[in-house]
């Protein structure tokens, strides 16, 4: 029972991670219709700049740990939030209104460009940072001597994930831009003739979903200590998984599909075996598509004949 | 007012104007590349993360986005806007159509040839070799995803099936190639199929992710099965095609020692260059076959409308399932084909890079087209060779071409479709009316 | 009406979630007739041919396709393609459905997909070229040219579909459902977006196809020129449930369809008014 309370606590800390980075799949997918691949590479971006800013305000004498830590997220997602923006403007929006998968080899593409351009740039060994944040929570000792502990770090990815949902659940419901984003979302034509910027709306939503990866990046740094230049692949297919289990387009099902597959995965490996931790999620994602087409919260396709 | 000021800036925007995007552009550069270029982080020699500045090549990078941005707005002045509608007089247009109808034939005679004008380059022979497989792959997938319109994220897992069943019915049962290629190729559509099962009722990128996971499901129980597929390490010492039982070594029932003449590695790779033709050949037969067939104009029809293919009584599940099947079986042949000339294979050769190559192929191609995607084959394996000295800047010059490719040519070098019957005279069908199907 | 109806549409109903879109709804298409259906925008007409041509599972209710050798069918146990394929319903769409990247030509031997595929042997006779195969698809491009010469369109055979004029697209659209040789043809709104001399001509080419190969018709229309002019019996359908059926002279004169009418729409009210005279 300890075990399985430890596992749920580590299953869901990874579950935030993939879900910050499955919105903006999302995101990108409901407004324009396409598959960001490259967004996980923005995630890996996002990993190696709270890096670099980490080790630069160190090396300056900072030492008050909650000061680094707001400098680097803030950073971090500025200068994500700009690689987004790029990206979408150099590879995608030339293919706006183009042949369908035009945009999504151009994104393959560019997803080559930023694991290799990381790589070129960084080198390809693995960066590790010693740990930050340290400490935790005993929260319940076994019997068997098995402790189920919460450490702060996994306090830390779990409240940032729950302020950013709020902020951004607020963004999309009461803000103009969020009424924007909607309306090109069901219908860019419409939209831009009531007035709505349908190509300032578009760049936008790159912008905070690869914010969004920044932070992930930057969490996933701080639980697992380390980035490299690989980091994105695997993790963008999962999130994308996770943001298509729970029904592509759909903000809550990003969320959702993020925290199955953190589950999926952490409790496999711990009863089953690590080496087929990926398999399983995987599987999972086809069984459930074929149940539910359009995954867990995706609204149903309906079929005008 | 007499002049149009919009059309007026549109059309010669000043020297301010380029400017100052140039500078925008700079300054986005100089953000973006300020930690990632600018600083350097290595481990050092305790394991701590060390860095160091590198200002002048941040320096360098800007200054290139900066002047490549002039001269980049300086092409599209000279260029005319991107969307006027340029004419092509009719006797250019019949040039290029009498090229494209001459094309085919003397690209074959050439390939022929191949072996023969480049006997003593091995280099170039391993290069052809190289292309004729990806030109097979192409030809393989451009049935899933050209012609039935369903798009195919995973198609390296029925690669992967192809080679390691070979691979392992040929070390573990000593079966030969000529008996293990047909095998090969029926696993793997067998597993077509089975990929295909699950996968009818999705649309789009519902699809696309689960052949994707699909194709990452196989790869990952090749590195972990360890007993059956030697996990990471792989499949060695796979044996090499023989002509009629006769093996092409240097042995004295070999070949060479039977024909009387001095035995030269060069053979086996000759030999291995008629194999892949002669497989890609008989993909592309069969596929032109197919298109003329019922089965084929069903597949067309699917990814043109599957609500009209179904009022006209066509039974779209058995229609989707021979596609994934018969575009699964020309991997495995393919793959076998891998197996053999490579004589070992890892996990390591099916990731999904190589999905996404073979799918750019074909989207390249001009989906549906055969030739598109020969010539698509053609220019990114040897472009993606012609690289090789860049080393590890490859990659990065490969994604990016792959995107100014598809900016350039969204619908493909060869984007018309060729009728599949006609009574009169066959006209090519803009691509702007093909439809890309939502599967 | 009279006994020997092709289609018998009994209590049909369908709801989606809590709409009721088709409502208890009885009525018999009778053979080598054109029977038509008509009603407001949102009668439910189209429903029904969903339900009739498998699109949708209705909720209730039974339609029993009788062949002309006696041979029954009930449509509601068939899904999709089977209902082209064994019980010979073909059906065109309100905002058609070509295939737009082939040529017209194309889309003809597409819709003998069937035939074509018992007689290339599952595809392996076709592939060694056997010379049964061959003779099958010169009799199917045979039927092709047929239909294209019926409705006008021999000399555009090798164009896209795509590429055809609106009419010309409605017309292929029925030729390309004849060309899975019906027993039963349903027609969505085949005169919608023509002008009045296609209209006439459509008229003129459904009448055609019912004398000479003997089709029954099931039609919804808009267009009350073309309904009164050649259907033989009419359902008037109103929220999803008949109100009215007869021959076309006493529907212009029932006063629950001009009620029907005036309900939804005053135009179309005095469209069915001053009709057919």
């Amino acid at each position: 029972m300890d075990y399985f309370a430890q596992q749920l606590i580590n299953g869901l800390v990874l579950g935030s991670i993939y879900g910050l980075i499955a919105i903006g799949y999302t995101m990108v997918y409901g407004i324009v219709g396409m598959i960001n691949f490259a967004h996980g590479d923005i995630f890996m971006i996002g990993g190696f700049i709270a890096l670099i800013t980490f080790l630069i305000l160190v090396s300056f004498g900072l030492t008050a740990i909650p000061l680094i830590l707001l400098v680097v997220l803030l950073v971090s997602m500025a200068i994500t939030a700009l690689y987004g923006w790029t990206v979408e403007r150099i590879a995608y929006r030339p293919l706006r209104h183009s042949f369908r998968l035009a945009p999504m080899l151009s994104a393959i593409g560019m997803s080559f460009v930023l694991t290799n351009y990381s790589q070129v740039a960084q080198g390809a060994r693995v960066k590790p940072v010693p740990p930050i944040i340290t400490g935790g929570y005993t929260l319940h000792e076994g019997a068997e001597g098995f402790v189920v502990q919460l450490s702060n770090i996994q306090i830390i990815v779990v409240v940032t994930t729950v302020v950013l949902l709020a902020l951004f659940t607020w963004l999309v419901s009461s803000t103009r831009l969020g009424r924007d984003m909607r309306a090109c979302e069901q219908d860019q034509t419409m939209a831009s003739l009531l007035g709505v910027d349908v190509d300032r709306t578009i760049s936008m939503t790159f912008v905070i979903g690869a914010a969004l990866a920044a932070v992930a990046g930057m969490m996933y740094l701080l639980y697992y200590g380390l980035v490299d230049f690989f980091m994105g692949f695997v993790a963008g297919i999962k999130a994308f998984t996770a943001a298509v289990l729970g029904g592509i387009g759909s903000l809550p099902g990003a969320m959702l599909g993020g925290l199955l597959i953190g589950l999926i995965e952490t409790l496999w490996s711990a009863y089953f075996s690590v080496e087929y931790k990926d398999v399983a999620a995987f599987s999972i994602l086809i069984v459930v598509l074929i149940f539910l087409p359009t995954g867990l919260l995706g609204r149903p396709e309906v079929e005008k004949v | 007012m007499s002049a149009n000021p919009a059309v007026q800036t549109s059309r010669a925007p000043g020297a301010a104007f380029i400017l100052k995007k140039a500078l925008v552009s700079a300054f986005v550069a100089l953000v973006l590349f300020s930690l990632m270029i600018g600083v350097r982080t290595e481990a050092g020699p305790q394991g701590q993360l060390v860095y160091w500045t590198r200002f002048g090549d941040l320096a360098a990078m800007v200054g290139a986005v900066f002047g490549g941005s002039i001269i980049i707005e300086l092409l599209r002045q000279w260029w005319g806007p991107v969307d006027t509608v340029k004419v092509v007089p009719a006797s250019v247009q019949r040039g290029l159509s009498l090229a494209g109808r001459l094309l085919p034939p003397v690209l074959l005679v050439f390939t022929f040839l191949v072996p023969v004008l480049f006997y003593n380059e091995r280099y170039i022979l391993d290069l052809a070799i190289l292309v004729l497989t990806y030109v097979m792959l192409g030809w393989g997938l451009n049935v899933v995803v050209g012609l039935a319109g369903l798009l195919d994220l995973g198609y390296v897992a029925f690669y992967a099936v192809g080679a390691y069943s070979y691979a392992l019915l040929a070390t573990n049962f000593g079966l030969s190639f000529w008996i293990c290629l047909p095998l090969a190729g029926i696993l793997a559509a067998f597993w077509g199929v089975l990929l295909g099962f699950p996968v009818l009722r999705l649309r789009g990128d519902y699809l696309a992710i689960v052949t994707l996971a699909f194709g990452e499901i196989i790869r990952l129980v090749l590195i972990n099965w360890q007993s059956l597929t030697g996990g990471p390490n792989g499949v060695t010492g796979i044996p090499r095609p023989t002509l009629f039982g006769i093996p092409l070594s240097p042995a004295d029932d070999g070949l060479a020692a039977l024909l009387g003449i001095e035995f030269s590695p060069t053979h086996r790779i000759v030999f291995l260059f008629y194999i892949i033709l002669a497989l890609a050949l008989l993909t592309n037969w069969v596929t032109i076959r197919l298109r003329r067939l019922p089965i084929g104009r069903a597949w067309e029809a699917l990814r043109e409308d599957e609500v009209a293919c179904r009022a006209l009584g066509i039974n779209t599940t058995t229609t989707k399932l021979t596609a994934f099947a018969t575009g699964a079986m020309f991997g495995g042949f393919a793959g076998a084909f891998f197996a053999t000339r490579q004589g070992f294979i890892s996990p390591e050769s099916f990731t999904f890079h190589e999905s996404a190559l073979v799918l750019a192929i074909v989207v390249l191609g001009g989906m549906g087209s055969q030739l598109g995607v020969a010539l698509a084959a053609l220019t990114m394996i040897g472009g993606f060779e012609l690289f090789r000295g860049l080393d590890q800047y490859r990659m990065l010059v490969f994604g990016m071409a792959m995107v100014l490719l598809m900016i350039w040519r969204p619908r493909g070098l060869i984007g018309h479709r060729a009728p599949t019957v006609f009574l009169k005279h066959s006209q090519a069908i803009s691509s702007d009316l093909v439809k890309e199907g939502h599967g | 009406m009279s006994g020997n109806p092709i289609l018998g549409v009994d209590r049909l109903s369908m709801r989606f979630g809590g709409i009721v879109a088709v409502n208890d709804l009885t009525f018999n298409a009778e053979r080598r007739k054109i029977t038509a259906l008509i009603g407001p925008n949102g009668a439910g007409k189209t429903t029904v041919f969903n339900c009739i041509t498998g699109f949708y599972k209705p909720t209730s209710g039974a339609m029993r396709l009788t062949h002309e050798d006696g041979r029954a069918i009930q449509l509601e146990r068939l899904n999709d393609f089977r209902i082209s394929k064994l019980a010979k319903v073909a059906r065109t769409f309100q905002n058609i459905r070509l295939f737009p990247g082939m040529t017209a030509l194309e889309n003809l031997m597409v819709a003998q997909h069937n035939a074509l595929m018992r007689a290339s042997g599952l595809t392996f006779l076709g592939l060694i070229g056997a010379p049964s195969w061959r003779n099958a698809e010169l009799a199917a491009i045979d039927l092709a040219r047929t239909w294209l010469d019926r409705v006008g369109l021999l000399d555009r055979a090798d164009d896209a579909a795509g590429n055809l004029p609106y009419g010309d697209q409605r017309r292929l659209e029925i030729a390309r459902a004849m060309c899975t040789q019906p027993a039963l043809l349903c027609l969505d709104e085949p005169a919608a977006g023509l002008n009045a001399r296609e209209s006439a001509a459509l008229s003129e080419l459904l009448l055609s196809i019912r004398a000479e190969h003997g089709t029954s018709i099931l039609l919804i229309e808009h267009d009350m020129s073309v309904v009164m002019q050649i259907s033989d019996h009419v359902v008037v359908m109103d929220h999803g449930v008949k109100i009215a059926e007869g021959t076309p002279r006493e529907i212009r004169d029932d006063p629950k369809v001009i009620a029907a009418y005036l309900g939804a729409d005053e135009e179309e009210a005095i469209a069915v008014m001053e009709s057919g005279t």
